[in-house]
This record gives C-alpha cells, sequence and structure tokens, in this order.
C-alpha cells in the first residue's frame, strides 16, 4: 500500500479527515522553506503539499504567484525542490508528499527522469495542474511505472458526464476544486461542499480532499469532516508573507508564523 | 529536427486532440477542460451554420471593409532593385490589411469569436492584449454587438501604446494592466485565463492568436484564412498566376498563418515567416521562440517557447509589442519543424528603417509588426529575379506605434 493510501486508511480508522498543508519550494528561500516542511508533521500536517514555483502559474491568484517568484528568486527548480523532499525523508519515512505544479519544468527536466527521480526522493503523488485527463498520456505511464499517484482536480465545472473520466485517471486521492476560480480568493459554502462531495462519491471509493479557498480552522475543520481532508495554501503563505523583513527575507518569526498557523488548523482538523 | 515523412497535405491540421504533429493540444486546468470543449463543439457547429457564416461574412464586407486590397508596391519594388544586380529585384505586393476597421487584422478573427459566443449564450467578453490591435478589435466588436467587455493588457504595453488603451476605454471597454512578471503579453494572457476559470458559466475569453489550448489555435486560423483566400485570387487576377514567396510577421502568429494557410499545399509558393529579433537573436533579448527557444507547454498548448534550461519561461523582447510573446501557435512549431515554412529574425533597427521607408516610398505608415515583415523583404528581394513576386502580409497599420518611433528616433511629439 502507498503512503497516501495508508495515511487515509489510518486517519478513517480514527474517524478523522486530513490536514494537507501547502508550502512553496523555496519560499522565501531554501532553508526557512526546509524547516517548515520538517516541523509541519509535529505541527499536525497529516500529507504534505508541496508547491514547485513557475513563472506562470495560470490556476493560481496572487497569493501563490508571489510565493512562487519569491521561491524563484531564492533559486527554486524542480531538482531543487526533490532535494528538499530527499532531505525531509532523511527524518520522516511516513509522511506522504505531494507535489504540485505545471508541466513544462517537467517537460524540460524530462518526464521519465522526473518521475524516477521523484519516486527516488521520496515523492507519493504529483498534482500537474495543466495535464487534464485529455493529455494523461503525456505522463501517466511514467508516473505509473514508478508508483506515483497521479492526483487529478475535479471542479464544480466537472458534470456528471465527464467524472468518470477524470476518476478512472486519478489515483490517491481526488483534489476537488471548491470554486470556480484562482487559488487564495473565494471560498465556497459549506451548503456548496455538502452537495458536491457526495456527487463525487458516487463515481469513486478514493479519499477525497477539498482545496482552492480552505483558509480559517474553522473551514478546514468543516472541509475535512465533509470530505476525506482539507488541503490550506493561501493562507499559511499569507502568514508566512506577513512575518517577512522589508527586504522580503525571513526573520526569526517565520518558521513560527507558519507552523502556528498548522497546530491551529490541526486542532480544528481533529475536532480541536 | 525533421524526422517524419511530408504528409499528404499540410492543411490536415490539428487532428481529434487538437494536435499539429507533437504541437497543440489542451493543457489547460480541470476547471477550464469542459468549457474547451464546448467551444469546440459550438465553432465545429457554425462551421455548417449559413446564418452564423452569412453573418460574419456581411460583418467582414460591410464593418470591416473586406476584401482587403492587394497592392503592388511599385516604388518599394523600384527602391530595392537601385541595389540589385541586373535582372534582380522581385516584384512586392502587400496584402492591405491595414485599412480593415481598427486597423489590423484581429478583427477578421474577433467578429467570428464573438458571434460564437452570442450562439454559445455568453454575455461577458475578456481579451488579453499586447500591442493594443486585438483589444481594440474586441472592444469594437463588443460594442457593435452590445456585450461588456474586459481587455487584460500588460502594464508595460499600456505604457507603450497609450492610444490604443484611450481607443479601448472609448469604445466601453475596461483595461485591465497587469503588473505580474514583466507585465507584457504573456502575463496579460495569464490573466485572461486566471478570469475565465473564475467565470466560466458567462464569459468568453476572445484569444487574439493561432496559440492556446484546442480549438484556439485552428478556430483563429481559420478565421484569419479569408486574408490568404483574397490574396490567391487577387494575385491570379493581377498576375496570372501564385506568388513565389509569402512574407508575414510572427508574434503568435495570426496574421502569418491567415495568409500561408490557403498556400500550404501550393509547393511552388514559398513562406517565410519573420521573429521579432530584438536587439539580436543572439543578444538574450528577442521574441524569437522558432529560432532561439525549443518545445514546452504554455497557456494551454505545447509549441516552442523561449525558456531556461529549468522549464521557466523567459521574457520576450521586441520593440513591437504586438510581437513580444516568448511562444509561437502550434501551427507555426509543426510547420518549422516540417520544413514548409522558413522562420527568419528581423531587429528592432531593422523594422525601424523598414517602417520609415515604407511610409516614405508608398506612404503607407505601417504597423511595428508588418515593418519587421518588410525589413525582411527588404533583404530577400533584391536576392530575387524580377520576374519573381512576393506578397507580404501587411497586418496592421502604424498609428498606433508613432509615438514609440518618434521616441526611437528621439523626437518629441
Amino acid at each position: 500500500m502507498s503512503r497516501i493510501a495508508t495515511k487515509f486508511a489510518a486517519l478513517k480508522a480514527q474517524g478523522r479527515g486530513a490536514l494537507i498543508p501547502f508550502l512553496e519550494a523555496f519560499d522565501p528561500d531554501r532553508e526557512t522553506a526546509m524547516a517548515i516542511l520538517r516541523g509541519m508533521p509535529a505541527a499536525g500536517a497529516d500529507l504534505i503539499e508541496i508547491g514547485v514555483p513557475f513563472t506562470d502559474p495560470m490556476a493560481d491568484g496572487p497569493t501563490v504567484q508571489k510565493a512562487g517568484q519569491r521561491g524563484l528568486k531564492a533559486g527554486a527548480t524542480l531538482g531543487g525542490a526533490l532535494g528538499m523532499v530527499t532531505e525531509f525523508r532523511e527524518a520522516d519515512a511516513e509522511t506522504p508528499i505531494i507535489l504540485m505544479g505545471y508541466f513544462n519544468p517537467i517537460l524540460s527536466y524530462g518526464v521519465a527522469k522526473f518521475c524516477a527521480d521523484a519516486a527516488e526522493a521520496g515523492v507519493d503523488g504529483l498534482i500537474v495542474v495543466d495535464v487534464p485527463p485529455e493529455e494523461a498520456d503525456e505522463l501517466a505511464p511514467d508516473a505509473t511505472a514508478n508508483g506515483l499517484d497521479l492526483i487529478r482536480l475535479v471542479a464544480p465545472t466537472t458534470g456528471d458526464e465527464r467524472l468518470p473520466k477524470v476518476l478512472s485517471a486519478t489515483t490517491g486521492f481526488v483534489y476537488y476544486v471548491a470554486i470556480t476560480g484562482i487559488t487564495g480568493t473565494r471560498s465556497a459554502s459549506t451548503d456548496d461542499l455538502a452537495a458536491a462531495i457526495p456527487r463525487i462519491r458516487k463515481f469513486t471509493d478514493l479519499p477525497i480532499a477539498i482545496g482552492f479557498g480552505v483558509r480559517s480552522p474553522q473551514q478546514a475543520g468543516e472541509a475535512s469532516r465533509i470530505a476525506d481532508g482539507a488541503v490550506v495554501a493561501s493562507a499559511l503563505i499569507e502568514g508566512l508573507l506577513a512575518s517577512l523583513d522589508a527586504e522580503g527575507r525571513a526573520t526569526p518569526a517565520t518558521v513560527p508564523a507558519v507552523l502556528d498557523r498548522v497546530r491551529e488548523l490541526a486542532e480544528a482538523v481533529r475536532g480541536g | 529536427m525533421n524526422q517524419q515523412p511530408p504528409p499528404n497535405s499540410f492543411r490536415q491540421g490539428p487532428d481529434a486532440r487538437g494536435r499539429f504533429g507533437t504541437f497543440g493540444g489542451r493543457f489547460v486546468a480541470e476547471t477550464l477542460m469542459p468549457l474547451i470543449l464546448e467551444v469546440e463543439a459550438a465553432y465545429e457547429g457554425s462551421k455548417t451554420d449559413k446564418v452564423f457564416q452569412d453573418e460574419w461574412r456581411r460583418l467582414l464586407k460591410d464593418y470591416v471593409g473586406r476584401p482587403s486590397p492587394l497592392w503592388f508596391a511599385e516604388r518599394f519594388t523600384t527602391h530595392l532593385r537601385k541595389n540589385a544586380a541586373p535582372g534582380m529585384g522581385a516584384k512586392v505586393y502587400f496584402k492591405r490589411d491595414e485599412l480593415n476597421h481598427t486597423g489590423a487584422h484581429k478583427i477578421n478573427a474577433v467578429l467570428g469569436q464573438i458571434l460564437l459566443a452570442k450562439k454559445m449564450g455568453k454575455t461577458r467578453i475578456i481579451a488579453e492584449t499586447g500591442a493594443g490591435q486585438h483589444g481594440v478589435a474586441t472592444a469594437t466588436a463588443c460594442a457593435l454587438m452590445d456585450l461588456p467587455c474586459v481587455v487584460y493588457m500588460g502594464a508595460t504595453d499600456v505604457e507603450r501604446q497609450q492610444p490604443n488603451v484611450f481607443r479601448m476605454k472609448l469604445l466601453g471597454a475596461e483595461v485591465v494592466p497587469v503588473t505580474s512578471g514583466a507585465a507584457t503579453l504573456k502575463d496579460a494572457m495569464n490573466e485572461g485565463l486566471r478570469d475565465w476559470v473564475a467565470n466560466v458559466s458567462d464569459t468568453y475569453y476572445c484569444i487574439g492568436t493561432v496559440a492556446g489550448p484546442h480549438p484556439y489555435p485552428a478556430m483563429v486560423r481559420d478565421f484569419q484564412s479569408v486574408i490568404g483566400i483574397e490574396a490567391k485570387a487577387q494575385m491570379v487576377e493581377a498576375e496570372g498566376r501564385l506568388p513565389d514567396v509569402l512574407v508575414a510577421a510572427v508574434g503568435g502568429g495570426s496574421n502569418a498563418m491567415g495568409l500561408f494557410y490557403p498556400f500550404l499545399d501550393d509547393p511552388s509558393v514559398a513562406m517565410v515567416g519573420v521573429e521579432a529579433a530584438g536587439r539580436g537573436l543572439d543578444s538574450g533579448e528577442h521574441a524569437a521562440a522558432l529560432s532561439r527557444g525549443r518545445p514546452g507547454v504554455l497557456h494551454g498548448n505545447r509549441t516552442y517557447l523561449l525558456q531556461d534550461g529549468d522549464g521557466q519561461i523567459t521574457e520576450a523582447h521586441s520593440i513591437s509589442a504586438g510581437l513580444d510573446y516568448p511562444g509561437v501557435g502550434p501551427e507555426h512549431s509543426w510547420l518549422h519543424e516540417l520544413g514548409r515554412v522558413t522562420y527568419s529574425g528581423v531587429t528592432d533597427d531593422e523594422a525601424l528603417e523598414a517602417f520609415q521607408l515604407c511610409s516614405r516610398l508608398e506612404g503607407i505608415i505601417p504597423a511595428l509588426e508588418p515593418a519587421h515583415a518588410l525589413a525582411e523583404v527588404m533583404k530577400m528581394a533584391p536576392k530575387m529575379p524580377a520576374d519573381k513576386i512576393i506578397l507580404m502580409n501587411l497586418c496592421g497599420r502604424g498609428d498606433k506605434d508613432i509615438f514609440t518611433v518618434a521616441k526611437h528616433l528621439g523626437e518629441n511629439i
């Protein structure tokens, strides 16, 4: 069983959903991002999503865009993000790691080599925003051959006739994009989510995590109960941003600013 | 790169996946995917919809002023022959799409797309723009058809294309300056896609070039093909034969695809796409995706891109805002690898020289985009026999560029 499946099964046995915090690789620098990544499991992260910076993140709002720009300025590359995972795995063999990003850096790295290196580094799953099921053959064979889960996005616009096509190409878990929009902008209502998740469950037995617009501990708690997990990104990055100095550099407050928020979110997800 | 045999027809693309060879495709987030499929179905339906086709043709004729004339640039031809060997110096013709309403070829595809949007029941239009020509065309069509219009434009371009910004506002459009990235066309397109994701139910994204996810490259090409279809008939009437070489500027590549496409299966017709070489192809400051880039995925399609070794997109540079884009339409990438079309580069300075020469010799102030094509003609014509014919797409007029050009020439206006 993969680390992702094992984790969701264990949480199900505990009767709760997963908290999946996000961090952008190398934001604001490698060392600080590494300290945040290392600290996340103890702060209550069940799975961790690492964003790979890209110059043109077309699904991301200003908060994640700027995090990516800071990461790129600090020297982030796809290889650099894999290096962070390798280092993380020296001390943590259990927490599933998901890389989220865009296709061009992977193409440039070489799809086959990337999937092999990602598996070697200890990555468990991939979310590649701009590779929909229609283009799955670009990535799926190499991902599967290396045991990487391909986590697909399902959106409110994904109709019932399309759901089977999207879900049949999904492994690990389903990432439900709660709003029609970009990251860090609006939030879905509890009612919307309560209607959306059963619609997806009709077509899959995979765990479902909710992302896009999950900001507060209360929202994370609700999302993790309606579905099987909650992804929180922009709210954490905003905490990080507020801790930086005037030149955008990390301060002693940066790592705690993020991890304290992770703790609050975890409390809410664990039924606080 | 060309390892595949030449196809029986160069006009067979795209396939059902929206691919031209390996290029093109639909690399978009899931939120947009159902919408892209909806646009594709609507577009396919419009091809056989007589009411739609008749209305588009009527607008092209009575509103845009088509067909645009074919002009024998006699003084330009004579001038180039002065420095050519005896018997050399090809005849130069212009396809005058700069005479279209709104001053460029962009309106051809915009009217088709806005009619399509109406047919789809969409009530809000968004567009990206570089030089502002596509934005002006979209704002114009939206004024005519009574639809709200939002145009995303890089803040850098807003600065250097003030006249077009004001035109769009006069036409009732909202112009949103985009400050992310280098604040040019690429970033405006990112912002357009973000808006669309957030407003999928009522909004149509009117893309200005032969790029983006399928079906846009094919759809914009088909609408722009009116240029080449007209030019072919006009050339046969004027000269009794087809031209020997077609020349067109390539940013995203819509005016070039529009001219080239109807001629692709005429083996006697050579074609040259002219990319912006900016400060020089080896200066690192240019917009020559085909000459200096490599294949990658951006804005929904696989195509040649300017990118670094890690797959991060690098900034393009050109004096022409309309060519300032790090990618190129996927069909151009395919034609490049097949060798059917040759792609060259023209620098800012060469384009500026052509801009001035055309103004003085022909009484036509060209846009900086076709000034690149013109500069290529200036290099090519003197090396060709005098009985050869070059047809260049004069795809836009230069009114919008006079401030930029004046600044480069050190004049205050």
